[in-house]
């Protein structure tokens, strides 16, 4: 029997894969998270603000709408801020210098077979794992 | 019709996001938990989001342009370099630590709590600092 949260995990990746195939075929862009965001809030996607913009409106509306009817998950995020700060400068730091994140290097890069992607998105599943291991095991935090 | 299929593609991600559970910080660290109680629910979500694409790519190979006008993005040079792996091993880092990504940073805002919001703050800044970095490294001239 597959667990149902793997099947739930197919099915919310079919759509995200679907959101991603949309807006390429339709409005010619990548669908990464980090680079929408990213020239959002620094100044460099300028000429694309409204696109920008409605696409984040979407991606945070959307789940409010879910949460609004009480059908929300819980993020079950850690309640250490000091963790959450240096995570978040981290991760935000991080997918600009490289170019992307899971949505971008992973989901649109790997399905172009894009060098950059697979070894971006290795690099990052690489990474994560050493921090889970020193950081849960070794340290007994998160 | 372009804000509006932004808006629907954004969407389309965030409910996606929701019902993979990869908004869950646990499900994610668990999937980078190698060591550990190991979940891979994470490849069956980045594997469903990679079978449309597969798809679109190979839409697009034959397309110049995307319904609305737009070129369809030309890839990347293929350049591994130093800015790609530290990057990426930095977020990689912060990803370990938090269990959050942007995609689902932004997707959880509204039910993820004061914890989620400030997270998002910090991703934000960290992405503003990178833009200083990198600024501050393109013209050197200026100092």
């Amino acid at each position: 029997m597959i667990p149902m949260d793997w099947i739930y995990g197919l099915i919310g990746g079919l759509m995200i894969g679907g959101a991603a195939a949309l807006y390429l075929l339709v409005n010619g862009r990548i669908m990464g998270a980090s680079g929408i965001l990213g020239g959002l809030v620094d100044g460099t996607g300028r000429a694309t603000l409204a696109e920008r913009g409605l696409f984040v409106a979407g991606l945070v509306g959307v789940p409010a709408l879910v949460a609004l009817a009480g059908a929300a998950p819980d993020t079950r995020i850690t309640g250490n801020l000091g963790l959450i700060v240096l995570g978040g400068l981290a991760v935000g730091f991080g997918t600009r210098m490289a170019n992307g994140c899971t949505s971008g290097h992973g989901v649109c890069g790997i399905s172009r077979f894009s060098v950059r992607g697979i070894v971006a998105t290795l690099a990052y599943i690489g990474f994560g794992a050493v921090t889970l291991l020193v950081v849960r095991h070794w340290m007994g935090a998160v | 019709m372009r804000g509006l299929m932004a808006f629907l593609a954004g969407g389309l991600f965030g409910a996606g996001l929701l019902v993979s559970g990869m908004t869950d910080t646990e499900k994610v660290q668990g999937w980078l938990d190698f060591f550990g109680a190991w979940d891979p629910t994470l490849a069956f979500v980045m594997g469903g989001a990679i079978l449309p694409m597969l798809a679109a790519w190979r839409v697009a190979a034959r397309r110049q342009r995307a319904v609305l006008g737009t070129p369809i993005p030309v890839p990347a040079d293929p350049v591994i370099d130093r800015r790609l792996i530290a990057g990426s091993a930095l977020f990689g880092f912060g990803w370990g630590l938090v269990g959050l990504c942007p995609g689902p940073a932004l997707a959880s805002l509204s039910y993820g709590g004061v914890e989620g919001l400030v997270f998002l703050a910090a991703m934000v800044a960290g992405m503003i600092g990178w833009r200083g970095v990198d600024h501050f490294r393109a013209v050197p001239e200026a100092m």
